[in-house]
C-alpha cells in the first residue's frame, strides 16, 4: 500500500517536473518577443492620443510615475520635439454605471485636449459601450477642449446643464466619462511643471 | 478501422455534440458567443488544445495509474493551454489581440477534461487525437451557431470583426443584416445566452427525431 502511493505520488511528480520543464523552455523562448509585442501595443494605443507630428521621441520610454487625485500610481508618458516636451499622456479612470471605466487620455502643453480614448470598461453593450470609439464617434468630441473651453461649470452632461450630450439609455456612463476628463485636465494645470520638467 | 473514424467523426460533429447533446462546456458557450466571430474564436482556441491533451493523454495512457489520472489531465489541458497562450502572444500577436482573451478561459471547459477520461484515456493514439479535433470541431460549429443567432437578433449584424481574426480576405463575412437599432438587447446579454442554446437543443433534438435517431441525452459516453 505504501509502496503503491509512493509510486502514485512519483508519477504525478514526473507528469509535473516534465510540463514544468516543458513551460519554462517555452516561456524563455518567448518571453523577449512577448516583451516587444507589449511595447508595440502601447505605441500604438499612444498615438492615438498624441499625434505624432508632436514629438521626436519615443513617448512609451520617456516616461515619469506620479501619484494621481486618488494617491494611485499612473505613468506618465511624454512627448518631445527638439527636447521639449510638447504633450503629455496618461491614465484616469471615471466611474462608471458597472464599474471603473478607464481612459487614456493626451494633453497639449497649453493645456488642451489632444485625445481621450477608453481602455477598458464594464459597461451595458448597446447602452454605455458607446464610448468606445469604435462604437460612435462621442469620444472624439473631446480634441481641442481645455478648462477654458467650455467653461467649468459646463463640463457636465445636458441633463446636468453641461453641454455634453448623454446616450438615450445611458446617463451615468457619459457622466463619468466626463467628470474624469475634466479631473484629467485639472491634473494637468496642477501639476504642469513636474510633468512638462525636462531632465 | 475507417469506420472507427467515422463514427468518432459523426459524434464529434453531430450525434454526441458537446455543447448541443452532452450539454457540456456551458460556461465559454454562454460567455462567448455575443458574436459568430466571438464564438468561432474561442471554438477553434478550444479545438486546438483539446486535439493537443488528448494526443498527449493517450501517449502517456498506460502510465497514468488510475489514482492519479484526474489531476494529470488537468496538469496537461492547463500546460497546453498556456504553451498556446504564450505561443500565439509571442508569434500570431494580431490573433493573440482577438483570442487571447478566450484563452485561458479553456481551462474552465469540462468537455477536454470529460473528453480525456471517456475516450483518449483508453483508446490508441490516433483515434483519440481525432476525437479531441472532432469534438473540438464540433464545439466551434455550436458556438459559432449560437453566436450568429445572438447577434443577428441582438446587434443586427453577422460576423462582426471577422477579418480581425481570420485576417483581411474574410472582409466579405462581414454583414449587417439589420439597423443596429432594431436589435433586441436582451439577446447579447446572458439570458439571451440560455434562451438561443435552449431553442437550438430543441432544433437538433427534432432533426434527429425526425431522422429517426434515438435521441442521446446527457451521458459523455465514448464512440467506442
Amino acid at each position: 500500500m505504501k509502496l503503491d502511493s509512493m509510486k502514485h505520488g512519483m508519477i504525478l511528480g514526473a507528469f509535473c517536473l516534465g510540463f514544468g520543464l516543458l513551460l519554462a523552455v517555452t516561456d524563455r523562448l518567448t518571453a523577449a518577443d512577448i516583451a516587444a509585442r507589449a511595447l508595440e501595443d502601447r505605441m500604438n494605443s499612444l498615438s492615438q492620443v498624441i499625434p505624432n507630428s508632436i514629438h521626436d521621441n519615443n513617448p512609451v520610454t520617456d516616461a515619469i510615475n506620479m501619484k494621481d487625485v486618488r494617491g494611485k500610481e499612473i505613468t506618465v508618458y511624454r512627448a518631445r520635439k527638439d527636447g521639449k516636451v510638447t504633450g503629455v499622456a496618461y491614465e484616469i479612470f471615471g466611474s462608471g454605471y458597472a464599474g471603473e471605466i478607464k481612459l487614456m487620455m493626451g494633453v497639449d502643453a497649453e493645456g488642451k485636449l489632444l485625445g481621450v480614448r477608453v481602455l477598458a470598461h464594464h459597461e451595458t453593450p448597446g447602452l454605455g459601450d458607446k464610448i468606445e470609439e469604435k462604437k460612435g464617434d462621442w469620444i472624439l468630441r473631446f480634441t481641442g477642449l481645455s478648462l477654458a473651453n467650455p467653461l467649468p461649470e459646463k463640463w457636465k452632461v445636458k441633463k446636468d446643464g453641461g453641454q455634453f450630450d448623454q446616450f438615450a439609455g445611458a446617463t451615468i456612463t457619459p457622466r463619468g466619462v466626463v467628470a474624469a476628463v475634466r479631473g484629467g485636465l485639472e491634473f494637468y494645470a496642477a501639476h504642469q511643471a513636474q510633468m512638462t520638467e525636462v531632465n | 478501422m475507417a469506420t472507427q473514424y467515422r463514427t468518432i467523426m459523426r459524434d464529434g460533429l453531430w450525434d454526441n455534440n458537446g455543447v448541443f447533446s452532452m450539454l457540456l462546456g456551458m460556461c465559454p458557450t454562454m460567455a462567448m458567443t455575443t458574436s459568430a466571430t466571438n464564438g468561432l474564436g474561442m471554438g477553434i482556441a478550444t479545438a486546438v488544445v483539446m486535439a493537443a491533451s488528448s494526443l498527449l493523454v493517450a501517449t502517456f495512457r498506460n502510465q497514468i495509474t488510475q489514482e492519479v489520472r484526474i489531476p494529470v489531465y488537468i496538469l496537461i489541458v492547463a500546460a497546453m493551454v498556456t504553451l498556446v497562450d504564450l505561443c500565439m502572444n509571442a508569434w500570431m500577436h494580431e490573433l493573440y489581440k482577438v483570442l487571447g482573451l478566450f484563452i485561458p478561459l479553456i481551462v474552465s471547459n469540462c468537455l477536454p477534461l470529460a473528453r480525456l477520461e471517456a475516450f483518449a484515456a483508453k483508446e490508441p493514439v490516433l483515434p483519440s487525437f481525432l476525437d479531441g479535433l472532432f469534438m473540438g470541431i464540433g464545439f466551434t460549429l455550436a458556438l459559432t451557431a449560437i453566436g450568429a443567432v445572438r447577434e443577428i437578433f441582438g446587434s443586427g449584424t453577422l460576423f462582426a470583426d471577422a477579418s480581425l481574426l481570420l485576417g483581411p480576405a474574410f472582409k466579405a463575412m462581414e454583414m449587417r443584416v439589420m439597423p443596429a437599432d432594431m436589435g433586441v438587447l436582451m439577446m447579447i446579454l446572458p439570458p439571451g445566452g440560455f434562451l438561443v442554446t435552449g431553442l437550438l437543443v430543441v432544433v437538433k433534438r427534432m432533426l434527429d427525431l425526425r431522422a429517426g435517431k434515438a435521441i442521446q441525452m446527457g451521458g459523455a459516453h465514448s464512440a467506442a
